[in-house]
């Protein structure tokens, strides 16, 4: 049970430090056990008296800082179920926002939300008469002390397969799909993974994944919280706009551990100054894991030059595949040796679903291995009927562990749609070979830009909301973009006018449109007259065909 | 426009833009707009620095310092100055 976790660290080590929160031009704050767990129970408090009940959900809209970690863990010893969810940016336009978050509330029905008065407005917004919602607790109103009782909280009453927590997929954010972790999942998913990573109680983990995602929730909270270990923790907005913090802060804190989606090693190849790292030494970091984007080994070789004369070890490059579905980790690559690279045919490859070895003289692609199932999971690499596939043929992913979700929350359509005779399809494609996984494409189309998730589907139908553009006559895709280590996305849009300048009005409005109402922004947005788009014998639109075509016509 | 404003707009419209035709008025707004996204601030910085001398700190790169082609390039004249 977690609370119970929490308890023991209070307990056994109230004065080791558990985060050490950093902010961009503000002095680092140091929480020990003991703080943590205080200002925790400042929330644990203030839920009590707006009578949310143990089992109740409170979602928290908060930026980076010591109210979010407080307002998480409060929930968590009073046997709420905490849900993070991202505040409004300046790139999303407000309305969608509250459109979006206002959907959220109505099949998650929270009974509460937290946030700060800067964002209090876009929370009342989304919440309609009728509502489930009975309190706005606002971070400004939460007592400022409050005892430290464990018994008294709700947490520790919990069973192990109640609800701990809400971990909601990105994609479609109206549609988002509350994934419904229990105490036990939770538990059992830390005892496989920290046996994967050999855990050690002098680890150090530096993070600036937000905490709304699984990777930065996971791995870059819970485990060393609940692992007694320390956590660096900085703002995701801090670390996009000053890349090379990360590196000070594994030099100035001996920091060991870290996870990064594939996007961030070239970018930080590509965008630390020298003089941001004088005096800088990375050879403490044993384990730097790649995750929740396709890993390249290309980002691992150029993050290795970079850094190299810096004291990274060559070692510490290691692979994840994971998912909020299996709480965090499927599989990992160990500690202390690098990651397989598989060498393949590319025709077979991109034409027959296969991964084989290459033959003389032809063109070759290399598969980076994301590692062994950890010991609690058992993986299967299924055909479209479900019959398990042999080592090098790509099917999809299934995987069946003592971890995973509960169901998505209030969806039972979604849950029964995912999990089949116990196994969870996760809607990746893979093949295994001598028991790696190597990760190879998503079934649904999803497109990866900087660790985003976005479905085609739902950028195809934001451009049919731009007057000139008709509905059925767009196509989005992914196309790799080997800079970045990333994909970009691409909309092609039929029109009808020829005129240059008209085209580039409705280009220029497709481009802002989706940026202010996605998670993306728009870069590519390409415009071309009636019958460029090619459709299936059935007149759907076949994507791969049209990224094809975008490709010739581009290169 | 200024010769500064310019530099930018060119920069802006062909390396984080991708659309090297695209004007960029010296009031249009940046990054409350969406235009600039947050991954391409950190380039918008460097660029500052190594085209005009002056160092921009990462606590900075936001809309409240400048939103504009024509407030950036009063930060760059006070650090300048």
């Amino acid at each position: 049970m977690l609370p119970a976790i929490i308890q023991q660290n209070y307990l056994s080590q109230p004065g080791k430090t558990a985060i050490i929160l950093q902010r961009a031009g503000r002095e680092d704050e140091a929480l020990s056990y003991a703080d943590l767990t205080r200002g925790a129970f400042r929330y644990t408090r203030a839920y009590q008296q707006a009578a949310i009940a143990p089992g109740d959900v409170v979602v928290l809209i908060l930026a980076h800082g010591a109210d979010l970690i407080f307002a998480f863990w409060g929930a968590i010893l009073g046997g709420q179920i905490p849900s993070i969810m991202p505040f409004l940016t300046e790139k999303l336009a407000p309305e969608r926002y509250r459109a979006d978050l206002a959907a959220l509330v109505s099949v998650t029905q929270p009974a509460a939300m937290v946030t700060s008065p800067e964002f209090e407005a876009d929370v009342r917004g989304a919440i309609g008469p009728g509502s489930s919602v009975r309190a706005v607790l606002l971070t400004s109103q939460i007592p400022a002390e409050a005892e430290v009782n464990f018994q008294q909280a709700g947490g520790l009453a919990r069973s192990p397969e109640e609800i701990v927590l809400l971990q909601h997929s990105s994609g479609t954010t109206g549609l988002q799909k509350g994934v419904a972790l229990s105490h036990r999942a939770v538990l059992h998913q830390l005892t496989a993974y920290r046996a994967a990573i050999r855990l050690q109680p002098q680890d150090v983990l530096v993070s600036w994944l937000p905490l709304y995602h699984d990777m930065g929730l996971i791995a870059g909270f819970l485990m060393p919280i609940l692992s007694g270990i320390c956590l660096v923790l900085m703002s995701p907005f801090d670390w996009v706009r000053a890349p090379y913090r990360l590196f000070q802060s594994v030099s100035q804190y001996r920091g060991t551990l870290s996870w990064l989606p594939n996007f961030a090693y070239n970018f930080c190849a590509q965008k630390v100054r020298e003089r941001d790292l004088a005096g800088v030494d990375l050879s403490s970091w044993r384990l730097i894991t790649n995750c929740s984007e396709p890993v390249k080994a290309e980002s691992h070789h150029a993050f290795y030059e970079r850094f190299a004369a810096y004291g990274l070890r060559k070692s510490a490059l290691a692979c994840s595949y994971a998912m909020a579905e299996n709480v965090f980790g499927v599989t990992q690559t160990p500690a202390d040796s690098l990651p397989v690279a598989d060498e393949i045919d590319r025709a077979a490859y991109l034409h027959e679903r296969r991964a084989l070895p290459p033959e003389a003289g032809l063109p070759t692609l290399t598969m980076l291995s994301s590692g062994r199932a950890l010991t609690n999971t058992q993986l299967r690499i299924v055909d479209e009927v479900g019959n398990e596939l042999p080592d090098r043929a790509i099917g999809e992913i299934a995987l069946h562990s003592n971890c995973m979700l509960s169901g998505y929350y209030h969806r039972p359509d979604a849950t029964e749609k995912a999990l089949r005779g116990g196994w969870y399809f996760t809607g990746d494609y893979g093949y295994t070979l001598n028991g790696e996984l190597f990760v190879a494409g998503r079934k649904k189309d999803m497109i990866i830009v900087g660790g985003k998730n976005v479905y085609p589907q739902d950028l195809e139908a934001l451009a049919y909301e731009i007057p000139g553009i008709h509905a059925g006559r767009a196509v989005a895709f992914g196309v790799e973009d080997e800079k970045a280590g990333t994909e970009e996305a691409v909309i092609v849009a039929e029109v009808d006018t020829d005129d240059p300048r008209e085209r580039e009005q409705i280009a220029e409005a497709l481009r802002r449109h989706v940026t202010q109402n996605s998670a993306i922004t728009l870069r590519y947005a390409h415009i071309v007259s009636a019958r460029w788009i090619l459709k299936t014998s059935s007149g759907k639109t076949a994507r791969a065909a049209n990224k094809e075509k975008f490709l010739a016509e581009t290169a | 426009m200024t010769q500064v404003t310019d530099t930018l707009a060119a920069y802006i419209a062909k390396e984080i833009l991708r659309q090297p035709k695209r004007a960029i008025s010296a009031t249009e707004k940046l990054i409350s707009s969406g235009l600039i996204d947050s991954f391409s601030l950190v380039d918008l910085g460097l660029f500052v620095e190594t085209t005009f001398g002056v160092q921009i700190d990462d606590t900075e790169l936001n809309a409240e310092t400048f939103d504009s082609l024509e407030e950036l390039e009063r930060v760059i004249d006070e650090k300048k100055g």
